[in-house]
């Protein structure tokens, strides 16, 4: 039906499909509402559904004593370790290369093929799924390069993960500097590079650092590479080529074992606890950064 | 100092094709570990031979790639709707405020790693469905029996993770509609649901759909979440309550313990399985690029 009709039909004041019309408007607007309410609530269930069975089995000696009979008593401090061990490398990789190569994308790339070529080549790498770097990790890092199940295999499998994001966010902050720096730089003498050093890279520090603490909290809740890279051997971590045990294959293992509900729900909420707390410093990062822009 | 300025150039284009070069190696180590069973075993009986069962040396990979689709459809026709009707809700319906509130729900939701949606789904979710869903559908239908790991436990997680793409990219579309398009649609007497229904979303369409296709690809790359609910049983499902296992479940749960053999087959499950995602991603961005262009037309 078209427009014209219905219109047509109300101006007649044709009582039956007056009603529809209003009826259809009115179930548009409750189905929307709907659909954004339950979006909403779910978030609420599953946050407050692990963190009310699980923040009460979270103390100072869960958090500091190692674990014990395969996890299902003590704590999970080789754990922690583990987990900011792995993550450690992989900033520290994957850090200097993102923002690099985020430069090179915003301040020395021209509109070449080529130029299209690896920035597409990005694009591609961020949709690769978590499982298939794992496959990787494992045949390259693990065997190949005969790094074993350690931190460093799984550090380095977990900063190509994170790569794409790093030069994403990177780049998109050093759009954000305004040309009249650039300009001013380098009409005082300065070379590009000094400039870039110098003037670029400090005046938007903060979105570089909202790109570094999102890959942080992707490193923290990735699983499946990791098992299949650092391993899943509960011991303390002693050097880089030791395997590692991170708090989401921690969570993966107590929760697919069945070993003890209370330790699952506490593994869990530490996770969840840990990685809102990073979207929200990333997010209030963020939020200074564009309040900085527009001032 | 010129040549100075050169080399950092180049130190930064060797930073910059890493993530390329990373694609690349990652395309010939998979491909590598995984195409003799390919080859030796048979494309076709690998794609569509109806038995996993590595122990026996039977590699079909059908009941999986028959397990991530029901799975990812299930997303799909849960997650679609509800996407849609956030992103409508953030972008024309909503005030402000509450936009904000679902905004970073949404945001919220991306944060939340796999692992936790699938513990959350074993213990809430499969629980739920061998208590409360079961029993309706045995009213229909008394032969009825479910563990609760089904395909409808693992659809319904993955739609709630798919959400945030499709809320985001959807929302970023419709957003982008010309102002004229809804200021015209107004004027010629259309009220504000005619103007979202009939011409904000049909002309944020290649946005949409591009979001549909990555929240695709994201279900069908998930693993760790599908892994815990769906039972991982390699066969081809008859109904929602059936347990499956999945391509990507498949690979991370036998990994550990397979023989040479048996790993060279969960690369190629790998492959195949790249393939898709690839395929997905490039018709993603083949339909986004297509919106950019209309936008500027």
């Amino acid at each position: 039906m078209t427009n014209y009709e219905e219109t047509m039909e109300l101006v007649s004041l044709n009582d039956n499909s007056r009603k529809k019309y209003y009826w259809k408007n009115h179930l548009f607007y409750i189905f929307i509402y709907l659909m954004a309410a339950i979006t909403i609530l779910v978030l609420v269930a599953i946050i407050g559904y692990i963190l009310i069975n699980g923040i009460g089995h979270i103390n100072w000696e869960f958090l500091t004593s190692e674990p014990r009979s395969m996890g299902r008593e003590g704590g999970i401090f080789s754990i922690i370790i583990g987990t900011l061990y792995l993550t450690v490398v992989a900033i520290a990789v994957s850090a200097p290369i993102g923002v690099l190569a985020a430069v090179y994308f915003a301040e020395y790339a021209k509109e070449s093929k080529w130029v299209k070529t690896i920035r597409f080549g990005t694009e591609v790498l961020a949709g690769i799924p978590s499982i298939i770097f794992g496959l990787f990790g494992f045949t390259f890092f693990v065997i190949f390069l005969g790094f074993r199940w350690s931190i460093l295999s799984g550090g380095l499998t977990l900063s190509m993960m994170i790569l794409p994001t790093l030069i994403r966010a990177t780049e998109e902050a050093l759009k954000t500097v305004p040309q009249s720096y650039r300009e001013g730089s380098l009409s005082l003498g300065a070379t590009k590079w000094q400039t870039i050093i110098k003037v670029i890279l400090p005046s938007c520090l903060s979105g570089i650092l909202t790109g570094l603490i999102l890959g942080i909290g992707r490193a923290v809740g990735e699983t499946a590479a990791v098992m299949l890279t650092a391993g899943s051997a509960l011991g303390l971590p002693e050097s880089l080529m030791d395997p590692a045990r991170t708090m989401s294959v921690h969570l993966y293992i107590l929760a697919s074992e069945g070993l003890s509900k209370e330790k699952t729900f506490a593994t869990a909420s530490l996770l969840i606890i840990l990685v809102l707390l990073i979207n929200t410093i990333a997010s209030k990062v963020v939020q200074r950064f564009i309040n900085k822009a527009k001032a | 100092m010129k040549a100075y300025e050169k080399v950092i150039e180049k130190l930064l284009l060797i930073c910059a094709v890493t993530a390329t070069l990373s694609v690349i190696l990652i395309t010939i180590f998979i491909f590598k570990e995984g195409i003799s069973v390919l080859s030796d075993y048979g494309m076709i009986n690998f794609i569509f031979g109806t038995k996993w069962s590595p122990t026996n040396g039977n590699y079909g990979i059908l009941p999986l790639i028959a397990g991530s689709l029901s799975v990812t459809i299930g997303a799909l026709v849960i997650g679609i709707p509800t996407g849609i009707a956030c992103a409508v809700f953030l972008s024309e319906v909503a005030h402000k405020k509450t936009a904000k509130i679902l905004k970073s729900a949404v945001e919220l939701l991306a944060g939340i790693p796999s692992v936790v949606y699938g513990f959350f789904g074993l213990s809430v979710l499969v629980p739920a469905i061998r208590q409360f869903i079961l029993p309706i559908i045995q009213l229909f239908n008394e032969d009825a029996s479910t563990s609760g790991f089904s395909i409808l436990a693992g659809a319904i997680i993955l739609a709630i993770m798919i959400l945030p793409t499709i809320v985001s990219i959807s929302e970023n579309a419709i957003s982008s509609v010309p102002i004229e398009y809804k200021e015209a649609s107004l004027a010629l007497g259309a009220n504000r649901q005619e103007t979202i229904t009939r011409i904000l979303v049909p002309a944020a369409k290649s946005g949409i759909i591009s979001s549909i296709i990555l929240g695709m690809g994201r279900a069908i790359g998930e693993t760790m979440a599908v892994i815990l609910i769906t039972g991982n049983m390699p066969k081809v499902p008859g109904g929602m309550l059936d347990s499956v296992a999945t391509l990507t479940g498949t690979i991370a749960m036998e990994m550990g313990y397979a023989t040479p053999e048996h790993q060279k087959a969960l690369f190629a499950v790998g492959i195949v399985l790249f393939i898709i995602i690839m395929l997905l991603n490039l018709f993603a961005n083949f339909t986004l690029h297509r919106l950019g262009g209309q936008a500027n037309d």
